[in-house]
């Protein structure tokens, strides 16, 4: 059975049917936008670009992969398609990385479009570019292996959103993005380090503006475990739930 | 050779149980009916033997591989068609079965014309480049069999082909279900259709409350269900009192049905239809037709699982709303 068929099959038809439809591109593009906005009306004063350039690559991986992977698994699954997938002979493992891999390269894009963007306003050069990709990388893989833990969890898109926000909230204000770690109430600060967002982010910082805290070997080596623990509950629990 | 073989397989879901504990095997070319009510364990069955769920006990064996440790290679001999259609809605109908296709591990070039090969057997060819939600009812079902093919599996499973489909639809899938068979699939078919079941299938398993009641050649339960040898003949002409004039001629027989133009008789022993020509005939009646009539499939679906047909058109009623 030639694995790599179906992997590439199952890729290709969710970035067909789903990615690259005009809708999610625009969000891309918009959500950015937007994000670098916000922080132009908060500081009512000229943005530091480059300085909140971390936070919303940040933001646009955990944001695009946790709402289109939640969305596009429940959504298959209410109609059944899903079933379609998990009767097929290829293992779960695989069929969930096939599923996983169009969510991880839509957030891999889009934390690059802010980039893009900045690169028309400011200079980016001392930029340490291989550290900041591994670091967009594994956030995307965490946050997409995040949004299907959630989407696992729940039987209904709407369930999937609000429980997204359950995730993604907390996390944008304690992962050190709008307020440093160290400024946070000492109680509030270990919540920070068991978020996996606090580690990307902060290689993110290093590898932008040197401003980063952690090791970086230690964030990847979190994220990772992040990323593993993740995908391995997520199929436990489809077993448990899907495979009944 | 037996390619379905079912021991003791059994699906519990917290304090219900869904299927107690069934036997039954399914040999290789065999058209095998599993029938039954609404809730009785069919789909739960089906789903264990394809792989959807997982059997609390008992065990499956599938071309010789076990059906619940070896789930993956069964899949990739198997094909399955849904109660409910479950392809993309948004992809073309040659889409849709290219992808199928790829699912497993089928080449571009070799998926691509199996694809077509099949929209023109299936009369969809026209109908190909259409997304799948604008097809109907009908052509969804077929679309799906389709899908459930593409690899030439050696063993098909079907859950309620014909439910809720035309007339017209329904006579295609049968028809393509046979094509099938002819050419060496073995067939699993579900169906609460009695009719499907009796020009479909060789050989039926009647499930009630999760438990397999009685599994027999389509041909040995009609046998065994006939009470009596029964005839009908069908008359031109008429006497008053032709009841009780039959009765006199004949007194060891019944008198099962009187009409117009037919009469029925019943008799425990094989019956001499020469006697019978030549009372007619003495009396002015002319015969056009005698038949010997046998229980149909619902009469004996009513005697083995004691479940009225009126309950079963409700439910089938209540599929198609």
């Amino acid at each position: 059975m030639k694995n790599y068929i179906a992997f590439w099959s199952i890729l290709m038809k969710d970035m067909k049917n789903y990615y690259l439809k005009p809708p999610n591109i625009s969000w891309g593009i918009i959500f950015p936008i937007s994000w670098t906005l916000m922080f132009f009306m908060k500081s009512q004063s000229d943005v530091d670009i480059r300085g909140i350039l971390p936070g919303v690559m940040a933001l646009s991986v955990l944001f695009g992969t946790t709402s289109m992977l939640a969305v596009t698994i429940t959504f298959e699954r209410k109609s059944r398609s899903f079933e379609r997938l998990l009767l097929a002979p290829i293992s779960l493992n695989l069929l969930m990385l096939a599923k996983t891999t169009g969510a991880i390269v839509f957030g891999i894009i889009n934390a690059f479009i802010p980039v893009f963007f900045a690169s028309l306003m400011v200079d980016l050069s001392g930029i340490n570019w291989a550290s900041a990709f591994i670091s967009v990388v594994l956030i995307a893989v965490t946050s997409t292996f995040l949004g299907l833990f959630i989407a696992v969890s729940v039987s209904e898109v709407f369930e999937a959103q609000t429980f997204s926000n359950f995730f993604r909230f907390p996390m944008m204000f304690l992962c050190g993005l709008f307020i440093p770690i160290e400024n946070l109430p000492v109680f509030v600060r270990p919540l920070s380090y068991i978020l996996p967002l606090t580690y990307g982010t902060d290689v993110l910082k290093g590898s932008i503006n040197e401003t980063g805290m952690i090791a970086p070997w230690l964030s990847f080596a979190v994220l990772i475990g992040f990323a593993l623990v993740l995908f391995i509950v997520s199929t436990r629990n489809i077993k448990k739930k899907w495979i009944y | 050779m037996k390619v379905i073989d079912v021991k003791k397989l059994a699906k519990d879901y917290g304090d219900f149980k869904a299927v107690k504990g069934v036997d039954f095997s399914i040999e290789q070319g065999e058209i095998f009916g599993f029938l039954g009510p609404n809730g009785a364990g069919k789909t739960t069955t089906i789903n264990m033997l394809t792989g959807l769920a997982k059997p609390t006990a008992g065990s499956i064996t599938i071309s010789g591989l076990d059906g619940v440790k070896n789930i993956k290679k069964v899949q990739g001999i198997i094909g399955i068609v849904p109660d409910e259609s479950n392809l993309y809605e948004e992809m073309s109908g040659y889409d849709n079965l290219v992808f199928c296709a790829s699912l497993y591990g089928m080449e571009k070039g070799k998926r691509e014309s199996r694809a077509k090969e099949l929209l023109e057997q299936f009369n969809l060819a026209d109908t190909g480049d259409r997304p799948f939600k604008a097809y109907s009812k009908g052509m969804k079902r077929k679309l799906t069999i389709a899908a459930g093919i593409i690899h030439e599996p050696e063993i098909l499973f079907l859950d309620e082909p014909t439910t809720g489909i035309d007339v017209e639809s329904a006579r295609q899938i049968r028809k393509l279900i046979k094509d099938l068979n002819a050419k060496g699939t073995t067939i699993f078919l579900t169906t609460h259709y009695i009719e499907d079941a009796e020009r479909l299938c060789h050989r039926i398993g009647f499930i009630v409350g999760g438990k397999v009641i009685k599994v027999s050649k389509v041909t040995d339960l009609m046998i065994e269900s006939q009470k009596e040898n029964i005839i009908e003949f069908v008359i031109d002409g008429a006497l008053p009192d032709l009841k009780e004039a039959l009765l006199q001629n004949f007194p060891n027989l019944t008198i099962k049905e009187i009409a117009n133009h037919s009469v029925r008789i019943g008799s425990n022993e094989k019956v001499n239809l020469m006697p019978f020509m030549k009372f007619f005939d003495a009396n002015g009646i002319t015969i056009s037709e005698a038949k010997i009539i046998r229980p149909s499939l619902e009469e004996v679906f009513v005697k083995v699982t004691g479940i009225e047909i009126e309950k079963l058109k409700k439910e089938k009623e209540g599929r198609k709303k």
